[in-house]
Protein backbone atom coordinates (compact mmCIF):
# COMPACT_ATOMS: atom_id res chain seq x y z
CA UNK A 1 0.00 0.00 0.00
CA UNK A 2 1.29 3.39 -0.94
CA UNK A 3 0.87 6.78 0.66
CA UNK A 4 -2.54 8.34 0.27
CA UNK A 5 -3.44 11.96 -0.32
CA UNK A 6 -6.26 13.62 1.66
CA UNK A 7 -8.39 13.16 -1.49
CA UNK A 8 -7.86 9.41 -1.78
CA UNK A 9 -11.35 8.49 -0.61
CA UNK A 10 -12.91 10.90 -3.10
CA UNK A 11 -11.04 9.11 -5.91
CA UNK A 12 -12.19 5.69 -4.72
CA UNK A 13 -15.78 6.93 -4.42
CA UNK A 14 -15.58 8.20 -8.01
CA UNK A 15 -14.39 4.74 -9.12
CA UNK A 16 -10.99 5.98 -10.22
CA UNK A 17 -8.49 3.46 -11.42
CA UNK A 18 -5.77 3.75 -8.77
CA UNK A 19 -2.12 3.10 -9.60
CA UNK A 20 1.17 3.37 -7.77
CA UNK A 21 2.95 6.61 -8.62
CA UNK A 22 6.30 7.02 -6.88
CA UNK A 23 4.96 5.31 -3.77
CA UNK A 24 1.60 7.12 -3.84
CA UNK A 25 -1.78 5.55 -4.62
CA UNK A 26 -3.00 7.97 -7.26
CA UNK A 27 -5.90 8.06 -9.75
CA UNK A 28 -4.81 7.15 -13.29
CA UNK A 29 -8.23 7.95 -14.73
CA UNK A 30 -11.89 8.00 -13.77
CA UNK A 31 -13.04 5.99 -16.78
CA UNK A 32 -11.68 7.67 -19.89
CA UNK A 33 -8.46 9.65 -20.01
CA UNK A 34 -9.51 10.98 -23.42
CA UNK A 35 -12.66 12.53 -21.95
CA UNK A 36 -10.60 14.00 -19.11
CA UNK A 37 -8.03 15.39 -21.54
CA UNK A 38 -10.81 17.00 -23.60
CA UNK A 39 -12.40 18.51 -20.49
CA UNK A 40 -9.18 20.41 -19.73
CA UNK A 41 -8.74 21.59 -23.33
CA UNK A 42 -12.38 22.63 -23.76
CA UNK A 43 -13.78 23.53 -20.33
CA UNK A 44 -12.26 22.71 -16.93
CA UNK A 45 -10.69 19.69 -15.29
CA UNK A 46 -8.88 19.17 -12.01
CA UNK A 47 -6.08 17.02 -10.70
CA UNK A 48 -5.14 15.92 -7.23
CA UNK A 49 -1.44 16.74 -7.08
CA UNK A 50 -1.17 16.56 -3.31
CA UNK A 51 1.61 14.01 -3.70
CA UNK A 52 3.91 16.85 -4.67
CA UNK A 53 6.05 18.13 -1.83
CA UNK A 54 5.63 21.64 -0.42
CA UNK A 55 8.61 23.05 1.44
CA UNK A 56 8.77 26.31 3.38
CA UNK A 57 12.14 28.06 3.29
CA UNK A 58 12.34 30.56 6.13
CA UNK A 59 15.02 32.62 7.80
CA UNK A 60 17.15 35.70 7.44
CA UNK A 61 19.28 34.05 4.72
CA UNK A 62 16.40 32.50 2.76
CA UNK A 63 17.17 34.65 -0.26
CA UNK A 64 20.95 34.08 -0.48
CA UNK A 65 20.33 30.38 0.20
CA UNK A 66 17.95 30.02 -2.77
CA UNK A 67 20.20 32.20 -4.93
CA UNK A 68 22.95 29.66 -4.31
CA UNK A 69 20.71 26.56 -4.47
CA UNK A 70 18.84 27.29 -7.71
CA UNK A 71 19.94 27.99 -11.29
CA UNK A 72 17.32 30.67 -11.74
CA UNK A 73 17.65 33.77 -9.59
CA UNK A 74 15.04 34.38 -6.90
CA UNK A 75 16.17 38.00 -6.82
CA UNK A 76 13.86 38.39 -9.84
CA UNK A 77 10.97 37.85 -7.43
CA UNK A 78 10.08 41.28 -6.03
CA UNK A 79 6.34 41.08 -5.53
CA UNK A 80 4.82 38.84 -2.87
CA UNK A 81 3.21 35.80 -4.52
CA UNK A 82 5.40 35.86 -7.62
CA UNK A 83 6.52 32.44 -8.84
CA UNK A 84 9.63 31.23 -10.68
CA UNK A 85 10.35 27.98 -12.53
CA UNK A 86 13.86 26.67 -12.08
CA UNK A 87 16.15 23.69 -12.02
CA UNK A 88 17.97 22.58 -8.88
CA UNK A 89 21.32 21.30 -10.08
CA UNK A 90 24.29 19.20 -9.03
CA UNK A 91 27.80 20.63 -9.12
CA UNK A 92 28.23 18.87 -12.49
CA UNK A 93 25.15 20.62 -13.87
CA UNK A 94 22.80 17.59 -13.86
CA UNK A 95 19.20 18.32 -12.87
CA UNK A 96 18.32 17.09 -9.36
CA UNK A 97 14.77 18.31 -9.88
CA UNK A 98 12.73 21.03 -11.53
CA UNK A 99 10.53 23.08 -9.25
CA UNK A 100 8.49 26.20 -8.69
CA UNK A 101 9.47 28.68 -6.00
CA UNK A 102 6.99 31.25 -4.69
CA UNK A 103 8.20 34.45 -3.07
CA UNK A 104 6.33 35.58 0.02
CA UNK A 105 8.95 37.87 1.55
CA UNK A 106 12.74 38.00 1.80
CA UNK A 107 12.63 35.65 4.79
CA UNK A 108 9.99 33.27 3.44
CA UNK A 109 9.79 31.37 0.17
CA UNK A 110 7.64 28.37 -0.66
CA UNK A 111 8.99 25.64 -2.92
CA UNK A 112 7.01 22.85 -4.62
CA UNK A 113 9.00 19.83 -5.81
CA UNK A 114 8.11 16.59 -7.55
CA UNK A 115 6.67 13.61 -5.70
CA UNK A 116 8.99 10.88 -6.93
CA UNK A 117 12.07 12.91 -6.00
CA UNK A 118 10.90 13.95 -2.52
CA UNK A 119 13.55 12.25 -0.42
CA UNK A 120 16.60 13.21 -2.43
CA UNK A 121 15.24 16.76 -2.83
CA UNK A 122 14.73 17.19 0.91
CA UNK A 123 18.19 15.76 1.60
CA UNK A 124 19.74 18.18 -0.89
CA UNK A 125 17.78 21.16 0.45
CA UNK A 126 18.90 20.30 4.00
CA UNK A 127 22.47 19.70 2.93
CA UNK A 128 22.89 23.07 1.23
CA UNK A 129 20.96 24.77 4.06
CA UNK A 130 23.72 23.95 6.53
CA UNK A 131 25.75 26.85 5.15
CA UNK A 132 22.93 29.36 5.68
CA UNK A 133 20.69 30.70 8.41
CA UNK A 134 17.51 29.08 7.09
CA UNK A 135 15.00 26.45 8.06
CA UNK A 136 13.67 23.88 5.61
CA UNK A 137 10.25 22.68 6.66
CA UNK A 138 8.09 20.19 4.74
CA UNK A 139 4.36 20.94 4.77
CA UNK A 140 2.44 17.69 4.98
CA UNK A 141 -0.74 19.42 6.16
CA UNK A 142 -1.68 20.81 2.76
CA UNK A 143 -3.32 19.24 -0.28
CA UNK A 144 -2.93 20.63 -3.81
CA UNK A 145 -5.71 20.72 -6.40
CA UNK A 146 -4.81 21.89 -9.93
CA UNK A 147 -7.84 23.31 -11.78
CA UNK A 148 -7.03 23.75 -15.47
CA UNK A 149 -8.81 24.74 -18.67
CA UNK A 150 -10.36 27.74 -20.44
CA UNK A 151 -13.21 27.82 -17.88
CA UNK A 152 -11.04 26.83 -14.90
CA UNK A 153 -10.74 30.27 -13.32
CA UNK A 154 -14.42 31.10 -13.64
CA UNK A 155 -15.52 27.73 -12.29
CA UNK A 156 -13.01 27.72 -9.44
CA UNK A 157 -14.02 31.24 -8.42
CA UNK A 158 -17.63 30.05 -8.24
CA UNK A 159 -16.59 27.98 -5.21
CA UNK A 160 -14.92 30.95 -3.46
CA UNK A 161 -16.38 33.39 -0.95
CA UNK A 162 -16.56 37.06 -1.91
CA UNK A 163 -13.41 37.75 0.12
CA UNK A 164 -11.57 34.92 -1.61
CA UNK A 165 -12.71 36.11 -5.02
CA UNK A 166 -11.46 39.61 -4.23
CA UNK A 167 -8.10 38.19 -3.16
CA UNK A 168 -7.55 36.43 -6.51
CA UNK A 169 -9.41 38.75 -8.90
CA UNK A 170 -6.24 40.57 -10.03
CA UNK A 171 -4.03 37.49 -10.02
CA UNK A 172 -1.77 37.48 -13.08
CA UNK A 173 -0.17 34.36 -14.59
CA UNK A 174 2.64 32.97 -12.44
CA UNK A 175 1.37 34.84 -9.40
CA UNK A 176 -0.13 33.47 -6.20
CA UNK A 177 -2.10 34.92 -3.30
CA UNK A 178 -3.61 33.86 -0.02
CA UNK A 179 -7.40 33.64 -0.21
CA UNK A 180 -8.68 32.84 3.27
CA UNK A 181 -7.16 29.49 4.16
CA UNK A 182 -6.33 28.78 0.51
CA UNK A 183 -3.11 29.65 -1.30
CA UNK A 184 -4.11 30.14 -4.93
CA UNK A 185 -1.46 30.20 -7.68
CA UNK A 186 -2.14 30.97 -11.32
CA UNK A 187 0.22 28.25 -12.49
CA UNK A 188 -0.24 24.86 -14.12
CA UNK A 189 1.12 22.04 -16.19
CA UNK A 190 -1.30 21.65 -19.10
CA UNK A 191 -0.81 24.63 -21.42
CA UNK A 192 -4.15 26.05 -20.26
CA UNK A 193 -5.06 28.82 -17.85
CA UNK A 194 -5.97 27.82 -14.32
CA UNK A 195 -5.07 27.65 -10.66
CA UNK A 196 -3.03 25.41 -8.45
CA UNK A 197 -4.77 25.63 -5.09
CA UNK A 198 -3.08 24.74 -1.82
CA UNK A 199 -5.77 23.82 0.71
CA UNK A 200 -5.60 22.54 4.32
CA UNK A 201 -5.86 18.76 4.06
CA UNK A 202 -8.98 18.56 6.25
CA UNK A 203 -10.78 20.85 3.78
CA UNK A 204 -9.54 19.23 0.60
CA UNK A 205 -12.51 16.94 -0.02
CA UNK A 206 -14.94 19.79 0.62
CA UNK A 207 -13.19 21.95 -2.01
CA UNK A 208 -12.94 19.00 -4.43
CA UNK A 209 -16.67 18.36 -4.18
CA UNK A 210 -17.48 22.05 -4.53
CA UNK A 211 -15.41 22.14 -7.71
CA UNK A 212 -17.27 19.10 -9.06
CA UNK A 213 -20.55 20.90 -8.35
CA UNK A 214 -19.20 23.93 -10.22
CA UNK A 215 -18.68 21.73 -13.29
CA UNK A 216 -15.00 20.86 -12.99
CA UNK A 217 -14.24 17.31 -14.14
CA UNK A 218 -11.91 15.12 -12.05
CA UNK A 219 -8.93 14.04 -14.17
CA UNK A 220 -6.26 11.45 -13.54
CA UNK A 221 -2.51 11.35 -14.00
CA UNK A 222 -2.89 9.75 -17.45
CA UNK A 223 -4.60 12.85 -18.85
CA UNK A 224 -2.12 15.06 -17.00
CA UNK A 225 0.68 13.36 -18.92
CA UNK A 226 -0.87 13.77 -22.39
CA UNK A 227 -1.76 17.40 -21.59
CA UNK A 228 1.72 18.34 -20.40
CA UNK A 229 3.35 16.62 -23.34
CA UNK A 230 1.10 18.46 -25.81
CA UNK A 231 2.13 21.66 -24.03
CA UNK A 232 5.79 20.67 -24.45
CA UNK A 233 6.49 20.65 -20.73
CA UNK A 234 9.29 18.49 -19.40
CA UNK A 235 8.64 15.63 -17.01
CA UNK A 236 11.37 14.90 -14.51
CA UNK A 237 12.88 11.44 -14.86
CA UNK A 238 11.86 11.30 -18.52
CA UNK A 239 12.85 14.48 -20.36
CA UNK A 240 15.60 15.38 -17.93
CA UNK A 241 17.31 13.98 -14.87
CA UNK A 242 20.65 14.03 -13.07
CA UNK A 243 22.48 12.88 -16.22
CA UNK A 244 21.13 15.74 -18.30
CA UNK A 245 22.19 19.37 -18.38
CA UNK A 246 19.41 21.96 -18.44
CA UNK A 247 21.11 23.22 -21.61
CA UNK A 248 20.22 19.88 -23.21
CA UNK A 249 16.61 19.94 -22.00
CA UNK A 250 15.31 23.29 -23.31
CA UNK A 251 15.76 24.72 -19.83
CA UNK A 252 18.40 27.24 -20.85
CA UNK A 253 15.88 30.05 -20.26
CA UNK A 254 15.65 29.03 -16.59
CA UNK A 255 19.34 29.70 -15.97
CA UNK A 256 20.03 33.22 -14.72
CA UNK A 257 23.58 33.98 -15.92
CA UNK A 258 23.34 37.59 -14.73
CA UNK A 259 24.54 38.94 -12.41
CA UNK A 260 27.86 37.25 -13.09
CA UNK A 261 28.78 37.57 -9.44
CA UNK A 262 26.05 35.19 -8.29
CA UNK A 263 27.53 31.79 -7.61
CA UNK A 264 25.08 28.90 -7.72
CA UNK A 265 25.42 25.14 -7.57
CA UNK A 266 26.34 23.94 -11.07
CA UNK A 267 27.34 27.35 -12.42
CA UNK A 268 30.93 26.38 -13.15
CA UNK A 269 29.90 23.24 -15.05
CA UNK A 270 27.22 25.09 -17.02
CA UNK A 271 29.60 27.89 -17.93
CA UNK A 272 32.03 25.36 -19.38
CA UNK A 273 29.24 23.57 -21.21
CA UNK A 274 28.02 26.83 -22.65
CA UNK A 275 31.51 27.68 -23.89
CA UNK A 276 32.16 24.24 -25.38
CA UNK A 277 28.63 23.41 -26.47
CA UNK A 278 26.60 20.53 -25.09
CA UNK A 279 26.39 17.20 -26.87
CA UNK A 280 22.64 16.85 -27.13
CA UNK A 281 19.41 18.79 -27.50
CA UNK A 282 15.72 18.15 -26.94
CA UNK A 283 13.49 18.27 -30.02
CA UNK A 284 9.82 17.72 -30.74
CA UNK A 285 8.62 15.04 -33.16
CA UNK A 286 5.33 14.55 -34.98
CA UNK A 287 4.83 11.14 -36.56
CA UNK A 288 3.79 11.16 -40.23
CA UNK A 289 2.70 7.54 -40.46
CA UNK A 290 0.52 5.37 -38.30
CA UNK A 291 1.78 4.22 -34.95
CA UNK A 292 2.60 5.76 -31.61
CA UNK A 293 5.99 6.95 -30.41
CA UNK A 294 6.96 5.84 -26.91
CA UNK A 295 9.72 6.66 -24.48
CA UNK A 296 12.90 4.71 -25.20
CA UNK A 297 12.41 4.33 -28.95
CA UNK A 298 15.41 5.16 -31.12
CA UNK A 299 15.64 8.16 -33.42
CA UNK A 300 17.39 7.25 -36.68
CA UNK A 301 18.97 9.50 -39.31
CA UNK A 302 20.95 8.21 -42.31
CA UNK A 303 20.90 4.68 -40.86
CA UNK A 304 22.47 5.91 -37.65
CA UNK A 305 20.89 6.07 -34.21
CA UNK A 306 21.11 9.77 -33.29
CA UNK A 307 18.91 9.90 -30.21
CA UNK A 308 16.08 8.53 -28.14
CA UNK A 309 12.46 9.42 -27.45
CA UNK A 310 12.14 10.77 -23.89
CA UNK A 311 8.33 11.12 -23.86
CA UNK A 312 5.88 9.95 -26.51
CA UNK A 313 2.16 9.52 -26.82
CA UNK A 314 -0.87 9.87 -29.03
CA UNK A 315 -1.93 13.49 -28.75
CA UNK A 316 -5.69 13.51 -28.16
CA UNK A 317 -6.06 17.13 -29.30
CA UNK A 318 -4.26 16.73 -32.65
CA UNK A 319 -4.95 13.04 -33.26
CA UNK A 320 -1.27 12.52 -34.07
CA UNK A 321 1.54 10.83 -32.26
CA UNK A 322 3.85 13.43 -30.70
CA UNK A 323 7.08 13.05 -28.80
CA UNK A 324 10.06 14.74 -27.27
CA UNK A 325 13.41 13.23 -28.11
CA UNK A 326 16.97 13.89 -27.02
CA UNK A 327 19.24 13.83 -30.06
CA UNK A 328 22.80 14.75 -30.96
CA UNK A 329 23.12 18.51 -31.17
CA UNK A 330 24.38 18.24 -34.76
CA UNK A 331 21.03 16.84 -35.95
CA UNK A 332 19.68 19.51 -38.25
CA UNK A 333 17.22 17.49 -40.35
CA UNK A 334 13.58 18.40 -40.89
CA UNK A 335 12.64 14.72 -40.88
CA UNK A 336 13.97 11.71 -39.02
CA UNK A 337 12.90 8.11 -38.60
CA UNK A 338 11.66 6.68 -35.32
CA UNK A 339 11.96 2.98 -34.61
CA UNK A 340 8.36 2.33 -33.58
CA UNK A 341 8.36 -1.31 -32.59
CA UNK A 342 9.40 -3.24 -35.70
CA UNK A 343 9.10 -0.39 -38.19
CA UNK A 344 10.97 2.81 -38.90
CA UNK A 345 8.39 5.55 -39.38
CA UNK A 346 9.10 9.10 -40.63
CA UNK A 347 8.61 11.92 -38.14
CA UNK A 348 8.77 15.70 -38.59
CA UNK A 349 11.09 17.66 -36.35
CA UNK A 350 9.27 20.54 -34.64
CA UNK A 351 9.65 22.81 -31.64
CA UNK A 352 8.56 20.74 -28.65
CA UNK A 353 5.34 22.66 -28.12
CA UNK A 354 2.39 21.01 -29.78
CA UNK A 355 -0.79 22.57 -28.34
CA UNK A 356 -1.33 25.94 -26.66
CA UNK A 357 -4.63 27.20 -25.25
CA UNK A 358 -6.55 24.39 -26.92
CA UNK A 359 -5.09 25.04 -30.40
CA UNK A 360 -2.84 22.71 -32.35
CA UNK A 361 0.55 24.21 -33.26
CA UNK A 362 1.58 21.37 -35.58
CA UNK B 1 -16.49 -7.70 -12.72
CA UNK B 2 -16.02 -7.68 -16.47
CA UNK B 3 -18.00 -9.92 -18.80
CA UNK B 4 -16.59 -13.28 -19.84
CA UNK B 5 -19.08 -14.88 -22.25
CA UNK B 6 -19.44 -18.61 -21.53
CA UNK B 7 -19.60 -19.65 -25.19
CA UNK B 8 -16.12 -18.32 -26.03
CA UNK B 9 -12.65 -19.80 -25.49
CA UNK B 10 -9.72 -17.82 -24.04
CA UNK B 11 -5.97 -17.69 -23.66
CA UNK B 12 -4.23 -16.24 -20.65
CA UNK B 13 -2.78 -13.37 -22.71
CA UNK B 14 -6.39 -12.05 -22.80
CA UNK B 15 -7.48 -12.95 -26.33
CA UNK B 16 -10.91 -14.54 -26.83
CA UNK B 17 -11.64 -17.10 -29.57
CA UNK B 18 -15.01 -17.86 -31.15
CA UNK B 19 -15.46 -21.10 -33.12
CA UNK B 20 -17.20 -20.20 -36.40
CA UNK B 21 -17.14 -23.80 -37.72
CA UNK B 22 -15.17 -25.21 -40.67
CA UNK B 23 -11.91 -24.56 -38.86
CA UNK B 24 -12.45 -20.77 -38.81
CA UNK B 25 -12.17 -18.81 -35.57
CA UNK B 26 -12.69 -15.13 -34.74
CA UNK B 27 -10.26 -13.51 -32.29
CA UNK B 28 -10.48 -10.37 -30.19
CA UNK B 29 -9.36 -9.14 -26.78
CA UNK B 30 -11.42 -9.55 -23.64
CA UNK B 31 -13.35 -6.88 -21.82
CA UNK B 32 -10.89 -7.26 -18.96
CA UNK B 33 -7.98 -6.61 -21.36
CA UNK B 34 -9.52 -3.45 -22.81
CA UNK B 35 -10.22 -2.20 -19.28
CA UNK B 36 -6.55 -2.63 -18.42
CA UNK B 37 -5.49 -0.84 -21.60
CA UNK B 38 -7.83 2.13 -21.31
CA UNK B 39 -8.76 4.19 -24.37
CA UNK B 40 -7.58 2.31 -27.47
CA UNK B 41 -6.30 4.69 -30.13
CA UNK B 42 -4.50 2.51 -32.64
CA UNK B 43 -4.63 -1.08 -33.85
CA UNK B 44 -2.00 -2.70 -36.02
CA UNK B 45 -3.73 -5.68 -37.64
CA UNK B 46 -2.04 -8.88 -38.82
CA UNK B 47 -1.55 -9.41 -42.57
CA UNK B 48 -4.26 -11.37 -44.33
CA UNK B 49 -2.94 -14.69 -45.69
CA UNK B 50 0.00 -14.69 -43.30
CA UNK B 51 0.75 -17.99 -41.61
CA UNK B 52 1.14 -17.74 -37.88
CA UNK B 53 2.30 -20.06 -35.16
CA UNK B 54 0.78 -20.32 -31.74
CA UNK B 55 1.93 -17.46 -29.46
CA UNK B 56 3.44 -15.45 -32.33
CA UNK B 57 3.18 -11.69 -31.82
CA UNK B 58 0.93 -10.82 -34.75
CA UNK B 59 -0.83 -7.56 -33.91
CA UNK B 60 -0.64 -4.57 -31.60
CA UNK B 61 -3.31 -2.71 -29.68
CA UNK B 62 -2.20 0.72 -28.48
CA UNK B 63 -3.94 2.81 -25.88
CA UNK B 64 -2.94 6.41 -25.21
CA UNK B 65 -0.44 5.24 -22.64
CA UNK B 66 0.81 1.83 -23.71
CA UNK B 67 1.21 -0.69 -26.48
CA UNK B 68 0.12 -4.26 -26.03
CA UNK B 69 1.06 -7.24 -28.20
CA UNK B 70 -1.60 -9.56 -29.48
CA UNK B 71 -0.61 -13.20 -29.80
CA UNK B 72 -1.90 -15.89 -32.15
CA UNK B 73 -3.94 -18.19 -29.91
CA UNK B 74 -3.46 -21.12 -32.31
CA UNK B 75 -1.44 -21.96 -35.40
CA UNK B 76 -3.06 -21.22 -38.75
CA UNK B 77 -3.59 -18.65 -41.49
CA UNK B 78 -5.12 -15.19 -41.11
CA UNK B 79 -8.17 -15.00 -43.36
CA UNK B 80 -9.69 -11.61 -42.55
CA UNK B 81 -9.03 -8.56 -40.38
CA UNK B 82 -11.55 -6.11 -38.96
CA UNK B 83 -10.98 -3.04 -41.13
CA UNK B 84 -13.39 -0.98 -39.06
CA UNK B 85 -10.72 -0.81 -36.39
CA UNK B 86 -8.48 1.27 -38.61
CA UNK B 87 -10.79 4.28 -38.30
CA UNK B 88 -12.56 3.30 -35.10
CA UNK B 89 -10.11 1.57 -32.76
CA UNK B 90 -12.36 2.57 -29.85
CA UNK B 91 -14.72 -0.28 -30.86
CA UNK B 92 -12.36 -2.46 -28.85
CA UNK B 93 -13.38 -0.50 -25.76
CA UNK B 94 -17.07 -0.19 -26.52
CA UNK B 95 -17.79 -3.68 -27.88
CA UNK B 96 -14.83 -6.02 -27.31
CA UNK B 97 -16.78 -9.21 -28.05
CA UNK B 98 -18.79 -7.79 -30.98
CA UNK B 99 -17.81 -4.96 -33.34
CA UNK B 100 -14.38 -4.82 -31.73
CA UNK B 101 -13.30 -8.25 -33.03
CA UNK B 102 -9.76 -8.18 -34.44
CA UNK B 103 -9.21 -10.94 -36.98
CA UNK B 104 -10.36 -14.32 -38.26
CA UNK B 105 -8.07 -17.23 -38.93
CA UNK B 106 -8.25 -20.76 -40.30
CA UNK B 107 -6.64 -22.98 -37.73
CA UNK B 108 -4.35 -25.87 -38.61
CA UNK B 109 -5.98 -28.38 -36.33
CA UNK B 110 -9.46 -28.34 -34.92
CA UNK B 111 -8.18 -28.56 -31.39
CA UNK B 112 -9.93 -25.76 -29.57
CA UNK B 113 -9.99 -27.86 -26.42
CA UNK B 114 -6.45 -26.77 -25.54
CA UNK B 115 -7.81 -23.26 -24.89
CA UNK B 116 -9.21 -21.95 -21.62
CA UNK B 117 -12.91 -22.11 -20.85
CA UNK B 118 -14.65 -18.96 -19.59
CA UNK B 119 -14.46 -20.36 -16.08
CA UNK B 120 -10.74 -21.09 -16.31
CA UNK B 121 -10.04 -17.63 -17.74
CA UNK B 122 -12.05 -16.03 -14.93
CA UNK B 123 -9.87 -17.87 -12.44
CA UNK B 124 -6.70 -16.68 -14.20
CA UNK B 125 -7.62 -13.01 -14.09
CA UNK B 126 -8.86 -13.28 -10.51
CA UNK B 127 -5.26 -14.07 -9.53
CA UNK B 128 -3.81 -10.98 -11.26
Amino acid sequence: MGSKTPLYQAHVDAEARIVDFGGWDMPLNYGSQLDEHAAVREAAGMFDVSHMTIVEIKGSEAKPYLQYLLANDVAKLQESGKALYTGMLHEDGGVIDDLIVYYLNDAHYRVVVNAATREKDLAWLENVAQQFDVSVEERSDLAIIAVQGPEAIEKAQATFSDEQKAAVSELKPFMAAYAGDLFVARTGYTGEDGYEILVPDNKAIELWNALINAGVKPCGLAARDTLRLEAGMNLYGHDMDETVSPLEANMGWTIAWEPEGRDFVGRKALTEQKANGVARKLIGLVLDGKGIMREGQEVVLNDEVVGVVTSGTMSPTTGKSIAMARVQRSVDAEDVLVQVRKKQIPAKVVKPSFVRKGKSLI
Amino acid sequence: MSQIPAELKYVSSHEWIRDEGDGIVTVGITEHAQELLGDVVFVEAPEVDSEVDVEDEIAVVESVKAASDIYAPLAGTITEVNEELEDSPELINSDPYGDGWMFKMKIDSGDLDSLLSAEQYAEEIADE
